[in-house]
């Protein structure tokens, strides 16, 4: 009975999905009728449920005939919309009646959503462009205060490797992000998106040196777009020599800091002596009575030059702490070789700079503009010029036999002014009776003979009636400050000669000065008509050189190796002995006497042999014959200035200095009556 | 080469000076007198205070840089200079 009832149940179930009545009545149906059926799937307990179920009916449940639930009704789904009227009826003005709508727009709308794409191109795109814009900038500068808010609550410095790693990254982004949006400016500093955000807290330096990069790096690029092709062969050629050098683990790369170092080490081991040099003024000189005292502070000393004699010093005018000494031999049987050195007073273990020579040095001077270039004076004759910027340890201009060297040795140069060509040129002045000038025209030394010393300062007879002119034998010389064209010669036979430039026969005027060869002539910084003259016949002598006798005579009981006046004042100047004593006087203080006699060097055969003073230090330098350079402070007593009365005001200024001399000098001339 | 060689031999041979220590942009010392635990252990340390330092100066003012830093102890002076990336320390007893 289940089994045929089964067929016919799936058959009735196909006919009931194609009923119109609701699926829910439909089903009620089926089930009421074939209860059986289901009952036999399931089980007795299902049975007595679906009978429950069987029996409930709705009142107003269609009544259809058996013939009528088996007729099969097709549905159709079509494209029409249900909702849309069918017959739309209008009234048409032009035939005056009412038409019917062929067609019914059958479109029905189920969502609407307005949407934000706008085409790039169109106007609307444009207009919010430009708007874009300005809100981006005011965006940019709130971004930008943030990391600076954010710095101070950094606790601790990020790692710098990550932060190169980060910035690294960031720039390869930001480029390419820069150029499809040209007015942005991004940069790693203020360009957030949140995939690629780290947590980097960038320092402000970390920050300005990404700034300076970038904005060098556009420099080049501008640089490379105005001169394209040649300068991309420099830079390929440039970029391997980069790759070079990083490659090197070089410790030359610390050049710069081991020279420092070298200077701090030595600060630190002479430190008292820094201290003193800078601080230290003697405040004994009160109850000194005048007199003054010299402070030794550092000694200079070159290893390789200890048998040698300092036979020249000069300072730097540009840097004021470098001075240059010659070293050579003044006796005549130990002739060698010599050498040049450099020092600092920043370092006084070591040279600067070291220029070995194969002859004695005997004289230099260092270019008063050029504080790079070195004019020397040799043993053997020669003169060279040293350029300091240069590598090497060879002069960049020598002169030979050829190009006029002296015959004998040459005892001081000195630079001059630049000429009418602008070359530069210097004087040097030799025991073969010659003034010299020598003119660095491109490569060459040029020489130029400006006098010929001679006794008599004319041609004088021989004994046999042959006119020959007998030489004399320079041994110093000195040029005025401000006149040009004159200058001073001092001879081995102690004449001073004052000579002009320009007249090459004749000397102005001469001075019977010593009796012995004259060391050292200068002339006084302030005062227009004085100079000094020292020679190892044991005095000191100071001329006016319009009158033909000295003014001041010194005896200094040994032979004066070298004087020098002061840079800061017209009446003092010190004086070096071969006892190893340096004098200083000051004529406003004391006309007779130094006001200062100190010996220098420890033992009593050492002999000083030149010293100078610095150009704005309160120190002097002493050199002596065995190779040590010294350098003393000046007490105060010996930089004295002078009084004004009092409510005045002191003075300043190479007026006073020269009304000084000029105050001294009057004097002494009263009784000569030579005064204009 | 040889002129920095000579001026750092100079410098070890000076009065008080203990020692001497080049490193490299690695942090590995190059060349030292003293013993390598010691010099390592010194560039490690010592590349930290550098860093610091320079970072304290150039946050003040970014145009400016550490030049040197001089530490003074008890014993003895640190004396440090940042220079290419590389390091140049020099330890010296001042008083002697």
């Amino acid at each position: 009975m289940p089994v045929p009832n089964s067929n016919a149940a799936a058959s009735v179930r196909k006919g009931s999905t194609a009923q119109k009545v609701p699926g829910a009545k439909s089903s009620k149906t089926a089930s009421k009728k074939k209860d059986d059926e289901e009952g036999v799937d399931t089980g007795d307990g299902w049975d007595e449920w679906s009978h429950g179920k069987a029996l409930i009916k709705p009142p107003d449940q269609l009544e259809l005939t058996e013939s009528e639930l088996k007729e099969e009704i097709t549905r159709i789904l079509t494209a029409n919309n249900p909702h849309a009227p069918q017959n739309i009826v209008r009234y048409s003005f032009k035939e005056r009646s009412y038409k019917p709508t062929s067609v019914v727009d059958q479109m029905a709308v189920h969502f609407v959503l307005e949407g934000s794409l706008l085409h790039q191109d169109s106007d609307e795109a444009r207009r919010l462009r430009a708007k874009e814009g300005l809100v981006e900038g005011t965006a940019t500068v709130d971004t930008e205060t943030e990391p600076d808010e954010e710095k101070p609550e950094t606790p601790a410095t990020p790692l710098e490797e990550v932060d190169e790693a980060g910035e690294e990254d960031r720039p390869d982004s930001v480029a390419s992000k820069t150029d499809k949006k040209e007015p942005k400016v991004t940069n790693q500093f203020n360009f957030s998106e949140r995939a690629s955000q780290t947590l980097n807290n960038p320092l402000r330096w970390e920050i300005y040196d990404a700034y300076i990069e970038e904005l060098q790096k556009q420099e080049k690029n501008k640089e490379k777009q105005k001169a394209a092709p040649s300068k991309k062969e420099s830079d390929k050629s440039k970029k391997k020599m980069m790759l070079m050098e990083t490659q090197n683990d070089d410790i030359s790369k610390v050049g710069k800091a081991s020279k420092t170092f070298e200077r701090m080490a030595n600060q630190n081991t002479f430190d008292d002596i820094a201290q003193d040099f800078k601080y230290f003024e003697d405040a004994s000189d009160e109850f000194r009575d005048q007199e003054g005292t010299l402070l030794p502070l550092w000694k200079f000393q070159y290893d390789k030059a200890k048998r040698l004699s300092v036979t020249a010093l000069c300072w730097n005018k540009k840097y004021q702490d470098l001075f240059a000494v010659g070293m050579g031999s003044y006796d005549f049987t130990k002739q060698g070789h010599g050498t040049l050195v450099f020092y600092s007073l920043k370092n006084s273990a070591f040279p600067e700079y070291i220029y070995p020579t194969s002859s004695g040095v005997l004289c230099l001077d260092i270019h008063a503009q050029h504080s790079h270039l070195v004019a020397v004076g040799f043993y053997d004759g020669c003169v060279a010029v040293y350029n300091l910027k240069e590598e090497g340890t060879e002069p960049v201009y020598k002169s030979t036999a050829k190009t006029g060297k002296h015959t004998d040795p040459v005892w001081q140069v000195h630079w001059q002014n630049d000429d009418m060509d602008n070359n530069h040129n210097f004087y040097s002045v030799s025991s073969d009776g010659r003034v010299v000038s020598w003119t660095l025209v491109k490569n060459e030394l040029v020489f130029t003979d400006i006098i010929r010393l001679s006794l008599n300062g004319a041609v004088s007879e021989g004994p046999e009636g042959a006119q020959q002119p007998s030489i004399a034998c320079g041994t110093s010389f000195d040029f005025h400050k401000q006149i040009d064209y004159l200058f001073l010669v001092g001879t081995e036979e102690g004449k001073i000669h004052k000579c002009s430039k320009t007249y090459s026969s004749q000397f102005l005027e001469t001075y019977d000065a010593h009796s012995m060869a004259v060391d050292a002539v200068k002339w006084n910084h302030f005062h227009q008509k004085v100079f000094i003259s020292c020679s190892s016949d044991w005095t000191v002598k100071i001329w006016d050189h319009t009158i033909s006798t000295p003014m001041f005579t010194f005896d200094l009981n040994a032979a004066v190796g070298d004087v020098a006046w002061s840079p800061y004042s017209s009446t003092v100047f010190a004086a070096v002995t071969t006892d190893g004593t340096v004098h200083v006087f000051d004529l406003n203080i004391n006309k007779y006497e130094a006001i200062c006699q100190q010996q220098v060097v420890a033992k009593k055969k050492t002999k000083l042999t030149h010293i100078e003073f610095n150009p704005i230090y309160p120190i002097v330098i002493v050199g002596d014959d065995r190779g040590y350079i010294t350098s003393l402070k000046l007490s105060p007593n010996l930089r004295k200035k002078p009084k004004g009365k009092k409510g005045q005001e002191l003075p300043k200024g190479p007026e006073v200095e020269v009304a000084k001399m000029e105050k001294l000098l009057s004097l002494l001339r009263e009784p000569d009556q030579s005064t204009v | 080469m040889a002129e920095v060689e000579e001026t750092l031999k100079r410098i070890e041979a000076h009065r008080g000076v203990i020692g001497t220590i080049v490193v490299n942009a690695e942090g590995i010392p190059i060349r030292t007198n003293l013993d390598n635990s010691t010099a390592v252990q010194y560039a490690g340390l010592l590349r930290n205070l550098t860093q610091l330092a320079r970072s304290t100066v150039r946050d003040i003012d970014p145009q400016n840089d550490l030049t040197y830093l001089r530490v003074r102890s008890k014993k003895y002076e640190i004396m440090v200079a940042p220079e290419n990336d590389f390091l140049l320390i020099v330890i010296q007893n001042p008083c002697e």
